[in-house]
């Protein structure tokens, strides 16, 4: 479907669309944030600290008088980055092992696909923490972890698929007259299991931006002074009772960004995929 | 029924030495020397004192030969010392993991209960106007920061119910009254996305049943609306709620591990938390083994669980 239908479809499915905007704003807030951010983000001023909104703060300041809406621009951009290089990890790795377990079979298959089971069997978190051990904390490191921790859902959601197609005739057919590995999957297999696979970035987008906070609020991901929204929530609850606003601020950003990839993944899972769509 | 239940378990060993090998291996994929890591800051390192400290792991020992050691403690409950402390690290995680799981068991516990009549709701709400509300509501729900929620309540609380103990954890058996005030504000906030998520499975699968031949033909017989949907509906719509309890465990747990630095519980988050900022590596492993075993072999008992009662489940 080309771009301009998939726009009017998406039109049409009124919750799909909000989602696509707001995950757009969010998208646009971190590729942006840097030239539309109104003060620098680490630039304290002790007299302006504590403010609620106001039009010189339209967000409030930190305990060190740092404008909240700056922060939360800049923590987008990390927040928005490591979420985006997970899933792309996550897509890349694991859809391309699904895929070469459906196209291989046999024992390369099981083997891949029990290595799956056992990264599944982690609890997210659990397994995020302690990959962040091993590699030390910062933002590319939690963009790994949470890349490894999504790896095994993609190569589950590429295998199933792939196997159907590779039993299709046409599909036989190229692998018999020579097509090697990279050409059947890259041309045939590909393009028939991509539904559902973007539906799953998008939602993974929504749930890795979540993950991502998590672990900056635990103090393993992100580390300071570069401004992450799991941070900025994290040191501002020392001061809440002064004032709560940094807190409710950040909160809410990490929300905005992580519900508005949810509900653009729901509606385009009624675009793309019909059979999950009857489902929801 | 039989084979099945065999061929799980066959699977819940085969994940288990993964999971295991896994944890075994993460010290080692540690860039640099792990050991040196471990001793950190300690001005009087000495390189008698990192000998010391790797026999005392069993570090100098072939790598298979280490892994069969840790593993056979592992099996006999024995999962090696806390550096620092010396004691042992299968008794830090037990007197850890009771808060953990009371506040997963309890959240799970309410999920279940406030998703019922939302769920139920929800499925009549369906083609009125109130349609998209839901479905939005649904999912703001879903993507709720539960340890945001947990920073909201105590704020909250702080202010307007200042003498509420809404830190910290005291046993059940001590204070009864104490450990449910105590447990109840990051009980509610981790559960809220899962009630969110069970509401949304429940609106769904009553849609599907609602919509299905047999429903239609009671509704032809003049059954009522309201046996329709408690008596045949409900029933059947439960079975897909009980498929998604082991995975929507998987996100309480998590949520719990971070509300707990919130609330200053100490469970096995904190532990965690803490095992890496004293890079006590035998305790993080013994932490992310025992917990994930516990976890899969909930997510098993739950799928047994659903094979039971769903007749219709292949077992191929």
């Amino acid at each position: 479907m080309n771009a301009r239908r998939f726009f009017a479809r998406l039109w049409r499915n009124r919750v799909g669309f909000i989602g696509f905007v707001v995950a757009l704003v969010v998208v646009l807030a971190a590729a942006l944030g840097p030239l539309i951010a109104p003060y620098d983000p680490l630039a304290q001023a002790i007299r302006e600290r504590f403010q609620g909104p106001s039009g010189t703060h339209l967000l409030g300041t930190d305990n060190f008088g740092r404008d909240t809406l700056s922060r939360i621009l800049h923590g987008y951009r990390t927040s928005v980055l490591v979420s985006l290089g997970a899933v792309f990890i996550a897509t890349i790795v694991g859809g391309g092992l699904g895929l070469l377990a459906a196209y291989w079979g046999g024992w390369r298959d099981r083997l891949i696909m029990r290595f799956m089971d056992v990264l599944l069997a982690f609890p997210i978190i659990l397994l995020a923490i302690a990959v962040l051990a091993v590699l030390g904390p910062g933002s590319f490191n939690t963009g790994l972890a949470i890349g490894i921790v999504y790896t095994p859902v993609f190569a589950r959601l590429a295998r199933g698929p792939a196997l159907t197609v590779l039993s299709w005739d046409y599909v036989a057919a190229a692998r018999a007259l020579g097509g090697g590995a990279l050409r059947v999957l890259g041309k045939h297999v590909t393009p028939n299991v991509m539904a559902p696979i973007l539906v799953q970035v998008t939602l993974s987008l929504s749930t890795a931006i979540l993950v991502e906070a998590s672990l900056s609020f635990l103090g393993l991901g992100t580390q300071p002074p570069t401004p992450s929204l799991g941070l900025m929530l994290s040191e501002s609850r020392g001061t809440m009772l002064l004032s709560p606003w940094v807190s409710v601020f950040s909160g809410l950003a990490i929300l905005l960004a992580s519900f508005g990839f949810n509900l653009f993944g729901d509606g385009l899972r009624d675009l793309l995929d019909p059979k999950l769509a009857r489902r929801r | 029924m039989f084979q099945y239940t065999v061929r799980r378990l066959l699977d819940l060993v085969f994940v288990l030495l993964g999971v295991s090998i896994l944890v075994f291996l993460m010290v080692r994929f540690i860039p640099g020397d792990a050991v040196a890591i471990m001793l950190g800051a300690n001005t009087d390192i000495t390189p008698e004192r990192v000998d010391a400290l790797r026999r005392q792991i069993g570090l100098d020992l072939p790598v298979y030969e280490q892994y069969w050691n840790w593993l056979t403690g592992a099996l006999r409950g024995d999962l090696g010392t806390s550096i620092w402390t010396g004691t042992p690290v299968g008794q830090e995680i037990l007197a850890r993991l009771p808060a953990t799981f009371e506040i997963t068991l309890l959240a799970l516990v309410l999920a279940l209960l406030l998703s019922f009549p939302l769920g139920v709701l929800a499925a009549r709400a369906r083609g009125t106007g109130g349609d998209v509300v839901v479905r939005v509501i649904a999912i703001v729900g879903l993507t709720l920061p539960s340890f945001w929620v947990g920073v909201l309540l105590l704020y909250f609380f702080s202010i307007y119910l200042p003498r509420w103990p809404a830190i910290g954890y005291v046993p059940f058996g001590e204070d009864p009254l104490g450990n449910l005030a105590r447990v109840a504000l990051p009980t509610v906030a981790v559960s809220l996305p899962m009630v969110a998520g069970l509401t949304r499975i429940l609106r769904s699968s009553l849609l599907e049943v609602l919509s299905s031949d047999y429903v239609r033909t009671a509704r032809a017989k003049g059954v009522s609306e309201r046996v329709m949907l408690y008596k045949h509906a409900l029933r059947n719509a439960m079975i897909p709620m009980i498929t998604v309890i082991g995975v929507q465990l998987g996100y309480l747990l998590s949520g719990v591990v971070v509300i707990e630095q919130v609330f200053a519980i100490p469970g096995v988050g904190r532990l965690m938390v803490g095992a890496i900022n004293e890079r006590n590596y035998p305790l993080l492993q013994g932490v992310v083994l025992v917990v994930t075993g516990v976890f899969v072999v909930v997510n098993l008992l739950v799928d047994l669980a659903y094979a039971w009662i769903d007749p219709r489940v292949e077992y191929s």
